[in-house]
């Protein structure tokens, strides 16, 4: 192979400089920032700051609004990610069915991915809102949903707005996945077994697993970190913060509250439940997948 | 007797192609019918329609007399090998043989001896706890066959089990087909474009051609008998010769050469067909050729060359022929091999 050469390494540097200028300065440099933030502790008025060690640590997982929002995030997680998985799922195999009108189907059902978390927490708010939304005058009258005051009901609204958007990306995976099961296995199924739920069971879903163990990753990171839109323009954490979560609270109280050391204690404590979660998945999920 | 039928058989797809064309045919028990054509003829939808893959558009399929039209595909009684072997990816072979027989509900003691007994016969014990993807082409072909042997089925379809094979272990799988088939006397369809593969292990071929079926027969008397010139032009390696063509009180009369056959017809535009064996150097001969190319294959040489109104003719001669290229030879037509077809209809007329 014929290797190139350059005259200096002035050229190269040159070259790769936008890229690496994008990366320091988006990604390296908040992230030390974060670390000094979590570890000082400023005076009111910005105009000093002093280490602290852990006290910022010890302040957040003392606050027991802290621990409202890790619960909070915790069931989002895993209601956001069961749902819009099986309901995903559901859709594409539907969807793959369909012999007239295929591809109509599916645009339809691809359409909600393009729209931005902001823009779905807006719209949803117009279904929840408590005078005109459709949503809410349906809940309200069959067991008198009222999600300013009820934690439950809060709950079912902000799981909705997050899920929908979240059911199209699934969809679009789970379509691809499934087509890409060969034809003639299904059919060797078909003659093979005549149940076809349990055909589902039995030889797609489990071809399916590199695709769902991907998409689980995909939707525990979304409900994590790119529900802030979502929380900011729906309940805003109402009732009584019961509905925020640790992104949310993490941006409220650096932001909003400036409370930088506090929202940087915040931000490391969540890098490192992502960090268990993940590895977790890797350790002890991905082993029992059969990928092609 | 009868044991697979097909009466008046129709295939037409939803955007209106006609695939298979009110196709009858009856298969014995124990028999193994080849379906022979070319890509796109039907032969893989008509095996596809008995195997409940896809649906009858009209006519009826009956197996041991049982109209099995409308009934699922499980419940046929009907086992298929698949081209890619179709083989489940996740599970191992033992549970890629079980498969069926769990989902019929059959006791777990009774699976595993009827698994082990088909492990033995096609030699592939030692992989029952491997996955597919860590066998030979070879091997996973006969977990293939295995996993259709196991369900006891009372029909084997093929649908080209063989394409995706070297051609080495392709020889040694069809002899195993034909063996295991006949050893085990299950009436069996295959399909197959691949000649050589349906004149050697079908008892009897049907040729099949846009949605048709054009014959029917032992694999000789389509060879010698063709019923059609679609018949006469897809089987035979290398290809029968045509000359186009008129029948005068009985002469056949064509631009390169004349000669006189045994016909009552009259006055009628003809193809004559001639097989490459059927052809031999003869000073009396009345077919004058320019040699043009010539293939020397060890057992027999091919012979390729120009009549004399251009048509390409080709012969077969023995291996260490001493023909040259752009000699001029003269052939002889064996006595009453020729073949003549209806330049309209294309049927065989004599």
């Amino acid at each position: 192979m014929k290797r190139v050469q350059f005259s200096s390494y002035f050229t190269q540097y040159f070259f790769i400089a936008p890229q690496l200028a994008i990366i320091l300065i988006f990604l390296y440099l908040p992230i030390v920032q974060t670390f000094r933030d979590a570890f000082t502790i400023q005076d009111a008025f910005g105009f000093g700051r002093y280490f602290s060690g852990f006290d910022n640590f010890v302040f957040v997982l003392s606050d027991p609004n802290y621990i409202t929002a890790l619960k909070f995030t915790l069931i989002f997680i895993a209601v956001i990610t069961f749902f819009s998985c099986s309901i995903g799922l559901l859709l594409a195999v539907q969807a793959n069915n369909v012999i007239h009108g295929k591809s109509a189907y599916k645009t339809l059902l691809i359409w909600p991915y393009a729209i931005a978390p902001a823009v779905v927490g807006v719209t949803a708010n117009y279904f929840f809102s408590e005078r005109l939304g459709i949503l809410y005058n349906f809940f309200n009258g069959l067991w008198g949903f009222d999600w300013y005051d009820n934690v439950y009901d809060a709950y079912i609204y902000v799981f909705i707005a997050a899920s929908w958007k979240q059911i199209s990306a699934n969809f679009i995976f789970f379509l691809a996945g499934l087509q890409t099961i060969q034809k003639s296995i299904i059919e060797a199924s078909i003659i093979d077994c005549k149940s076809s739920f349990r055909r589902f069971w039995t030889i797609t879903f489990p071809l399916l697993m590199p695709t769902t163990f991907f998409l689980i990753i995909i939707n525990i990171t979304y409900s994590f970190f790119d529900t802030l839109g979502i929380i900011d323009t729906t309940t805003i954490g109402a009732p009584s913060g019961e509905t925020k979560t640790l992104v949310y609270k993490a941006y409220i109280d650096g932001f909003r509250g400036l409370d930088l050391g506090s929202a940087g204690a915040q931000s490391i404590i969540m890098m490192l439940i992502v960090l268990v979660i993940t590895v977790f998945q890797f350790r002890f999920i991905e082993g029992k997948i059969h990928y092609n | 007797m009868s044991f697979l039928d097909l009466e008046n058989v129709t295939k037409i797809y939803p955007n209106g192609t006609k695939a298979v064309n009110e196709t009858s045919l009856s298969i014995t028990e124990g028999e193994l019918m080849v379906f022979v054509g070319p890509s796109g003829c039907g032969k893989s939808t008509l095996l596809r329609m008995i195997a409940g893959l896809e649906d009858i558009t009209d006519g009826e399929i009956k197996l041991d007399n049982k109209i099995i039209n409308k009934v699922d595909p499980s419940e046929r009684d009907v086992a298929m090998v698949f081209q890619n072997y179709a083989l489940y990816p996740h599970m191992n072979v033992f549970k890629n043989l079980s498969y069926g027989l769990k989902n019929k509900g059959e006791s777990k003691e009774k699976i595993e001896k009827k698994v082990n007994e088909v492990a033995e016969l096609l030699e592939i014990k030692e992989f029952l706890q491997r996955k597919p993807a860590q066998l030979s082409g070879g091997q996973r072909q006969r977990v293939a066959m295995g996993r259709a042997i196991v369900r006891n089925p009372k029909a084997f379809l093929f649908d080209e089990p063989l394409s995706n094979l070297d051609a080495k272990l392709r020889g040694q799988v069809r002899i195993e087909i034909k063996k295991l088939q006949k050893q085990m006397g299950v009436t069996s369809v295959f399909v197959t474009h691949d000649q050589v593969e349906a004149m050697t292990l079908g008892d009897r071929l049907a040729v099949i051609n846009e949605g048709i079926i054009e014959q029917v027969g032992s694999p000789i008397e389509v060879y010698e008998n063709p019923a059609t010139f679609f018949v006469a032009e897809f089987i035979g390696t290398p290809q029968m010769n045509f000359i186009n063509g008129k029948i005068k009180s009985n002469n056949f009369i064509s631009e390169g050469f004349n000669c006189s056959l045994n016909s009552n017809i009259n006055d009628q535009n003809v193809i004559f067909g001639i097989r490459p064996e059927n052809l031999k150097v003869s000073p009396q001969g009345n077919i004058q050729m320019k040699v043009d190319l010539i293939e020397k294959l060890g057992a027999d040489s091919i012979i390729y060359g120009y009549d004399k109104s251009n048509n390409y003719i080709c012969y077969r001669e023995n291996g260490n022929t001493n023909i040259k290229v752009n000699n001029e030879i003269t052939l002889e037509i064996e006595e009453g091999k020729y073949h003549l077809f209806d330049k309209e209809t294309k049927k065989r007329l004599n």
